[in-house]
């Protein structure tokens, strides 16, 4: 009797993982086969390296390269704003915080993590676009930093709670012997606990670049969205956001033109993933030393 | 025991086939439509409440374009072609007729602290094209202006930049993908001008006169108020539609269906 339930429950996992590959399958050759006509009766140069999108033109222009550089400066943007302030924290609260504060932070920070993106994107728009506009003396403040800004505040909690799992594994015995031959904890904790945990640290901010460059609601809502080339305080548009806001109404070429988009963005997102797995392959290694 | 659970779950099943079959007074048949994506959301209610009411008919709504739709139902593809402007001589000469279903008034707002209040329709494109950029040239507070459009492949894009003459030639500070995300921007942007259907404006924007015609029902409805276009069931003249497309036309032009029309967003027709 054991032996049978052991075997239907083995079953029952295998279709579990198998529906997730599936899924992948599906989703993966859905997009290839739907996103390459567009691309090829675009053509591929002009697709990409097109400067302008005039979809519904009389003369429809499906140029994505403003789009792509958006989403690249965007997603980097929020990187050098989101990265050193999600480090420090991460090392604080590691390493410094008292407990109780650390018990609060971590409880903030998950919460943080659950906000739903349209509720950045909300406040955002009532809050940070105004402000922008007043401080910078912009006619409208819709622009490609009110996006940045809203990024690096969203992948805040996946670079702090994935750093501070890699700064806590860090063998106590490193940090006991460094401070025994003398260092500071600081300098204890910056060239020994963080180099330990470097690899933990850089797969937190894969996570986020992976997040930023996903994001499409709160985006959608602070950007302007106009098919401009980037610029700091101009109407930008990103992969995610070109296809969203056209998609409802599209049709034919249009709408083909969309699914290669996204096609592009799963590309970048493949990319990403693999770039996570090198990190977390080599960090597996330092550690096996 | 099987057969008798079975033949119990068959009975209930026919039972309640029955009683929806029986249920229904209406006609049979199909409706085919075709025609204007803008009129997605007012033939899209009509079709669903008409539905409703006569569930043996097969309603279909194929969004394609005015132009398209005019052909479609020149060659006989459909029942009812969707047109969002009135049909050319050329197209009338070659025998089909239109019957004007509702009518939509698109609103210009600004902000509620401007001191402009009225513009002129080549105004409007001016702002819309670039040409004038300050609030001052219009004499208002020295302000740059902040152009808000709609997404492309929307139908209020669509109709106000075919009125405006803007077509393909707008210059937008922002894109946004619905009217109350148009409508809370120029609420909280002093500078800012937008478009959006008369229905969905509130009081928290102003809606400019167009030329000293302020919109509203009754502007729209006597023809005074320039920024508005008439939705159009366009048919062939003189050919007897079918029992269930009469039905829906005479359905859409019934007082049960003016609320419906009303609730989409646009002035149902006299």
């Amino acid at each position: 009797m054991g032996k049978v339930m052991d075997r239907v429950m083995r079953g029952f996992f295998l279709l579990c993982g198998l529906v997730t590959i599936a899924c992948v399958l599906v989703i993966t050759i859905y997009l290839i086969l739907s996103g390459l006509p567009a691309i090829a009766e675009i053509g591929p140069v002009k697709f990409l390296f097109g400067t302008t999108w005039a979809s519904t033109a009389q003369d429809p222009k499906y140029g994505i390269l403003p789009f792509i550089l958006t989403s690249i400066y965007g997603t980097f943007g929020a990187i050098l704003i989101g990265v050193p302030v999600g480090f420090f924290t991460a090392v604080y609260l590691s390493k410094l915080a008292p407990e109780g504060v650390k018990k609060v932070v971590g409880f903030v920070v998950s919460l943080l993590a659950s906000i739903p993106s349209v509720v950045y994107g909300l406040v955002g728009m009532l809050f940070l676009v105004p402000l922008i506009r007043k401080v910078f003396h912009l006619a409208d403040g819709a622009s490609l930093l009110a996006a940045i800004i809203v990024l690096a505040i969203m992948i805040l909690p996946s670079i702090i709670n994935v750093s501070i799992t890699a700064l806590d594994a860090v063998p106590k015995k490193y940090e006991m012997g460094a401070l025994a031959l003398g260092a500071t904890e600081y300098e204890t904790y910056f060239r020994v606990s963080v180099p330990a945990a470097k690899s933990g640290i850089m797969a937190g901010v894969v996570l986020g670049v992976g997040r930023a460059i996903g994001e499409a609601m709160a985006v959608m809502m602070v950007a302007g969205n106009v098919a401009n080339m980037p610029k700091l305080f101009g109407s930008v548009c990103f992969l995610t956001t070109a296809v969203a806001k056209e998609m409802s109404y599209a049709s034919g070429l249009q709408k083909q033109a969309l699914f290669s988009i996204a096609l592009v963005l799963f590309v970048f997102i493949m990319l990403i993933n693999l770039a996570l797995r090198k990190v977390m392959a080599g960090g597996e290694k330092t550690n096996e030393k | 025991m099987k057969k008798k659970i079975l033949a119990v779950l068959l009975t209930a099943v026919l039972a309640v086939g029955c009683l929806a079959g029986c249920g229904s007074a209406g006609v049979k048949g199909n409706v085919a439509t075709d025609g204007s994506t803008s009129m997605e959301k007012v033939i899209g209610a009509l079709g669903e409440a008409f539905s409703e009411k006569n569930p043996d008919v097969n309603f279909t709504y194929n969004p394609t374009g005015s132009g398209t739709g005019i052909a479609a139902v020149e060659n006989g593809t459909c029942d009812i072609g969707l047109s969002s402007r009135n049909l050319k001589d050329e197209e009338k000469s070659k025998g089909l007729e239109e019957t004007v279903l509702a009518l939509d008034g698109i609103a210009v707002i600004v902000g509620k602290d401007n001191t402009v209040k009225d513009l002129t329709l080549e105004q409007i494109s001016d702002i819309y094209t670039g040409k004038i950029t300050n609030w001052s040239e219009l004499g208002g507070k020295d302000g740059e202006i902040v152009v808000i459009g709609r997404e492309a492949g929307s139908g209020t894009r669509d109709g106000f930049e075919s009125i405006t003459k803007t077509k393909d030639a707008c210059v937008l500070r922002q894109e946004l993908t619905s009217t109350g995300d148009v409508i809370a921007t120029v609420k909280s942007n002093e500078n800012a001008i937008g478009y959006a259907s008369l229905a969905s404006v509130d009081d928290t924007v102003t809606a400019v006169s167009v030329g000293g015609v302020a919109p509203s029902k009754e502007t729209i409805l006597d023809g005074s108020y320039a920024i508005q276009r008439p939705f159009v069931l366009v048919t062939v003249a003189g050919k007897k539609l079918s029992d269930s497309a009469q039905a829906f036309v005479d359905y859409c032009f019934s007082e049960e269906a003016k609320p419906i029309i009303d609730k989409a967003g646009v002035v149902p027709a006299k």
